[in-house]
């Protein structure tokens, strides 16, 4: 059992979570994820590391209210403990001097972006943060982002806030911008198929660019393969392999349809949900 | 009169007694066990077949050397708890091995009977005892030996981890158990399904070591959250006992294998089990549920998955296995259970390709037919594709359950630990690795196995940690006795 310190909602749908779990925030570093059990009927739920603190002892997770599991999460408040708490796991992101890197940040994507932005700006690179929203109020983390970027652009798809527009058109202009490999490195994460324009976006620059895949997970030690990814041809498994791989080479189709295998089950198991929490 | 005719002849029953079993037709709608155990009279009756050989060969035939014709005596007498405590000498598990230990390949293999007649039903004898001491609220705590005052640590609460746990705690060891899911059993628990091996009984039984004050520690997945180095030199541990299982699926490799609807037995086995998706959406996480199955494999978790998709409601499971049925690697009673609740068997028959729809769901699968060639090292003959043979047979679920290979999150996070080209890790009989007090067992030294193996290799391993421990003077490197933090 994991206790909750602290909870907040942070924009509609999405919420913060502060765990305690000092072994593994000792352990913790960015790109790593952990696996979280609401309740004992629950999901194991893979969520990417968006912060941790040794000091306290303590990680801190931003999930997004959509589906049964993380609407269960939500519901939890400061105080309440969770069934399971399992990690770090994962490869930890490769943190190098790349120069200049460009970090594009869609939707939650934010939460795991701010801790590897941190980190490459203290190994010396040049952070140029992206960070994109469909609307003004599904922003958060905007100062903590901007805190640990030398540059930070905010776009929202309907121009409420920021630019209007999506994350890769100045993720566009900022290669063209900087040409000659001035920028070692585009990192990418939120919703695949975000990571999948921001690569294609980057392929004809020829910039490497990395992304974090949230796959459909049940283990997440390498023992179910439920996670599995085609990457350059390769069948290779997120939990183990990942989740960070090279954009250019992952099967985005493959990925996107993988990830859409229980849209029936999920939308069963949310209405018998909420139709047990609304007839208490 | 001469002799050994002498001796009254002991008046042969020539066929084990019957066990109760759900009917095939309401079964395959429920998750309940299939066989119904015996009663106490036909456990008497039963226990009556045994020949009380001088020599018993069924002992030898056990990995764990259960005392055999010593619990099977108690039982004829009645006395069931005190055969089961009889079991518990030597298997702190009795109620599991009665169920899932392939007995006809062990004792009952080398029982005296089986020469002219049906061997005595040893398996489902100990698995009698064992429910009718639980059930009756019988178990009692054996006594332990004084502490040691030194600590063990087990990755792993599958088999070999609770056979290790349950030796050593008697002997006086502090032990702690490490398992990553969040519940222990290991593959008790995630892979051999509720119809098989109910999961109260594991439960139980993982009690029934925690009263003994083994300790668990779950939600640990050792080589992340904590290394081995971090357990010998940071937590004070004298030894670690690695038995992780094997741990890792293996694909065929074909295209059209990420379709949805394909999972490896381990996920789909695991969905179902642990995750216990059989009971979705009472539970969260949900399974993809087939009306035309094919599982792919011909082993005994080939069997589970293709028994399991029965019960979640398909019309027509297959079981598509590349060599012929002489050589399936199943249990015969898996087998006939299966065909019994109507599972179909494409034998020679071998996946070549997967097709799906527009959504990225699996609908048909290719197979290659195949025939027998020679011999190849396993000793089973190599299956061979028939040039330009194919079918196909729509489908919207596919289980591959071929086996698979060392899962390598704990063995490249070990240093000093060797391993062998296949990733598993190289241990000597006694379960002694490459790396100073650290042994393992189980499917992580061979490769995938039965639970008895598992639990066997835990018990020889014990006994080496054990002699090592006490005696300090045969092994250099083993450390000073240290305080506990």
């Amino acid at each position: 059992m994991n206790r909750i310190v602290e909870k907040r909602q942070i924009a509609p749908k999405i919420h913060e979570m502060v765990v305690e779990a000092p072994p593994v925030a000792a352990k913790a570093q960015p790109g790593h994820f952990v696996i979280v059990m609401a309740d004992e009927r629950g999901e194991r739920v893979p969520l990417t590391v968006a912060d941790y603190d040794r000091g306290r002892g303590t990680i801190t997770l931003i999930l997004m209210a959509v589906g049964t599991s993380t609407i269960k999460l939500a519901e939890m408040k400061a105080g309440d403990d969770l069934f399971a708490f399992i990690g770090p796991l994962g490869h930890a992101s490769q943190l190098d001097d790349f120069g200049t890197v460009v970090m594009v940040a869609g939707g939650v994507g934010t939460a795991p972006i701010f801790p590897i932005a941190r980190a490459l700006r203290e190994k010396g690179n040049r952070v140029i943060s992206i960070q994109g929203a469909r609307t003004r109020e599904l922003l958060f983390w905007q100062d903590r982002l901007a805190s640990v970027s030398d540059e930070h652009v905010i776009t929202t798809d309907d121009g409420s806030f920021g630019r209007k527009g999506l994350v890769t058109e100045p993720l566009k202009e900022c290669l063209e911008r900087r040409p000659n490999g001035e920028i070692g490195c585009v990192y990418a994460i939120g919703p695949a198929v975000m990571m999948k324009f921001c690569s294609k976006t980057t392929e004809p620059f020829k910039v490497k660019t990395i992304v974090s895949l949230n796959t459909i997970m049940v283990d997440g030690t390498g023992m179910c393969g439920g996670c599995r990814v085609n990457v350059g041809g390769e069948t290779r498994f997120t939990c183990v392999d990942g989740p960070e791989f090279d954009g250019h080479l992952v099967d985005w189709d493959e990925l996107l349809k993988r990830q859409k295998i229980y849209i029936k089950e999920e939308k069963c198991s949310l209405d018998q949900y909420l139709e047990t929490v609304e007839k208490p | 009169m001469s002799g050994p005719e002498q001796k009254p002849r002991k008046k042969i029953v020539p066929k084990k007694t019957p066990m109760p079993e759900q009917d095939p037709k309401v079964r395959v709608g429920n998750f309940n066990e299939v066989p119904l155990g015996y009663t106490s009279e036909q456990a008497v009756q039963e226990a009556s077949r045994c020949l009380q050989c001088k020599k018993p060969l069924c002992v030898e035939g056990c990995p764990v050397d259960v005392d055999i014709t010593g619990f099977l005596t108690l039982v004829k007498e009645g006395e069931f708890a005190a055969a089961a405590r009889k079991i518990k000498e030597t298997n702190a598990l009795p109620a599991i091995c009665g169920r899932v230990c392939p007995q006809e390949s062990q004792c009952e293999a080398r029982c005296v009977l089986s020469k002219k007649w049906d061997p005595l039903a040893i398996g489902r004898l100990e698995r009698f005892v064992a429910d009718y001491e639980r059930e009756n609220h019988l178990i009692e705590l054996p006594e332990k030996k004084p502490p040691t005052g030194r600590k063990i640590a087990i990755v792993g609460s599958g088999p070999s981890g609770l056979t290790v746990a349950g030796d050593l705690i008697l002997l006086g060891y502090d032990v702690t158990i490490f398992e990553a899911f969040h519940k222990p059993g290991g593959v008790l628990m995630y892979g051999i399904p509720e119809f098989r091996l109910p999961k109260d009984i594991v439960e139980k039984e993982v009690e029934y070591l925690l009263n003994l004050g083994v300790k668990l520690q779950l939600n640990s997945v050792i080589g992340k959250s904590i290394t081995i180095d971090e357990l010998l030199d940071g937590k004070y541990f004298d030894a670690v006992f690695i038995g992780v299982g094997a741990g890792l699926p293996s694909f065929l490799g074909v295209p059209g294998e990420n379709l949805g609807g394909i999972y490896s037995a381990n996920e789909y086995l695991t969905r179902s089990n642990l995750m216990k998706a059989y009971r979705f959406p009472e539970y969260d996480t949900p399974i993809v549920r087939g009306k035309t199955v094919c599982v792919v494999g011909g082993g005994n978790v080939a069997m589970d998955s293709a028994r399991t998709a029965r019960r979640l409601g398909a019309d027509n499971v297959y079981i598509v296995y590349r060599r012929s049925r002489k050589e399936l690697p199943a249990r015969l009673e898996e087998i006939h259970h299966a065909e019994q609740e109507g599972i179909v068997f494409k034998m020679l028959s071998n996946p070549v390709e997967f097709t799906g729809d527009e959504h990225g769901m699996v609908r048909r699968i290719r197979c290659q037919e195949m025939e027998l060639g020679e011999p190849d090292a396993s000793g089973r003959r190599r299956p061979i594709p028939k040039e330009g043979c194919f079918f196909e047979i729509d489908t919207d679920l596919v289980i591959i359950a071929i086996g698979g290979g060392a899962n390598p999150v704990l063995t490249k996070s070990t240093r000093g630990l060797e391993l062998n080209k296949w990733g598993y890790i190289v241990a000597d009989p006694s379960g002694r690795t490459t790396r100073p007090r650290v042994w393992a067992g189980g499917d992580i030294v061979t490769g995938s196995a039965t639970v008895i193996e598992a639990m066997g290799a835990g018990r020889r391993a014990a006994n080496d940690i054990h002699a090592c421990l006490s005696d300090s003077q045969t092994e250099p490197w083993l450390p000073e006795k240290k305080d506990s933090p």
